[in-house]
């Protein structure tokens, strides 16, 4: 049956070469190779080499959108950063303040011991005869000059609530710090400038002379590295109750 | 035969010569080659139906190029060149379709 189609596509194949099979073939050629040159084009590796100004344009623009939308966002989590980085800085600096103050007032208090240049004040008095008054006198003289920490024989620290008492017997050279006995020889321990606590102590009608005219001796070191070791016993506030 | 040739040549040569196509030419190209393929499958359809002339092959081809670069041209002056070459796309597509689903019926009867 010569008009099947099958049968055409066969005689299509086995067909002379012709003039119209060849302005075919060219066509066919020409498609075959604009296709090609397409689809390499496409697969080559920028991805915007195939598009059109217009998409660019558009990408272009959605892209400086989105960036300036991100720079927004950066300069306010750097605006927040900023401001967290205050705040503890901040925080920082008044924990340091409160520290140092702590520190202060400890030492002052004598809930921890000293170290630093001071002097050492010996009191010798044979006799038995340096009543408390008088070490007291001498411990105001040496608050007045700037004393920080106070000790008396090591073991007895001397702060604002402290109290000095005589021994029971005043014969035996004996006074009481804050209920704790220290004997004769006196050892004063002082923490400040150690000139200005010299003078406190060897001025006309001061502690040395008071201490010659009853009969004792007082003799002054000063060091340039002392120890106050001693603590003074932890008081409970009562009563009192700071204002803010 | 020699038909089939040329196809399997140009493709040869564009694989060989991977030439980069000009910038003018980049949005006409891939439409142009669209548009003679739906003009080849045309023709297939009227070779099996025994009505194929060569001339009427190579006016449809080349006039079907032409006018799918024309209109993605005025597409892209008017500004809607990617909306209007996707449309021409679609109609070619649907084109291609029914000459294949013809060329279908022809050869299997279904």
């Amino acid at each position: 049956m010569p008009d099947r189609p099958l049968d055409r596509v066969r005689r299509g194949f086995a067909a002379r070469p012709s003039r119209s099979q060849a302005v075919v073939a060219v066509l066919l050629a020409l498609l075959g190779f604009a296709g090609t040159v397409q689809v390499s084009e496409v697969r080559s590796d920028d991805a915007y080499v195939g598009t059109r100004r217009d998409d660019l344009v558009q990408l272009l623009q959605s892209l400086s959108v989105a960036q300036s939308r991100a720079s927004d966002q950066l300069a306010e989590l750097e605006q927040t950063r900023d401001a967290l980085q205050l705040s503890s800085q901040q925080r920082r600096v008044a924990l340091e303040e409160s520290q140092d103050r702590l520190e202060t007032l400890r030492l002052l208090s004598g809930r921890s011991s000293a170290i630093g240049p001071g002097v050492t004040i010996t009191i010798e008095d044979p006799d038995g005869t340096v009543a408390a008054a008088t070490l007291l006198n001498a411990v105001e003289e040496l608050r007045d000059s700037g004393a920080e920490a106070i000790e008396i024989n090591d073991s007895a620290r001397v702060v604002a609530q402290t109290w000095f008492a005589d021994g029971a017997d005043p014969a035996d050279a004996t006074l009481v710090v804050d209920s704790r006995a220290v004997s004769a020889p006196y050892v004063v321990e002082v923490i400040g400038d150690p000139d200005t606590l010299v003078e406190a102590v060897a001025f006309p009608g001061g502690l040395t002379d008071e201490v010659e005219a009853l009969g004792g001796t007082v003799t002054i070191a000063k060091s340039d590295e002392l120890q106050v070791e001693s603590l003074a016993p932890e008081r409970a506030v009562t009563f009192g109750e700071p204002i803010t | 035969m020699i038909a089939l040739l040329g196809l399997v040549a140009g493709i040869v040569v564009g694989l060989i010569v991977e030439p980069s196509v000009p910038g003018a030419l980049q949005p006409y190209l891939p439409i142009a080659v669209v548009a003679a393929l739906d003009a080849t499958f045309g023709a297939l359809r009227a070779f099996l139906d025994g009505v194929f002339n060569e001339r009427v092959f190579v006016i449809s081809f080349v006039s079907n190029v032409i006018v799918a670069a024309l209109i993605v041209y005025l597409g892209d002056q008017l500004g809607v060149g990617s909306q209007l070459s996707t449309g021409v796309v679609v109609v070619l597509g649907i084109r291609i379709f029914s000459n294949v689903a013809a060329i279908r019926r022809r050869l299997l009867h279904a």
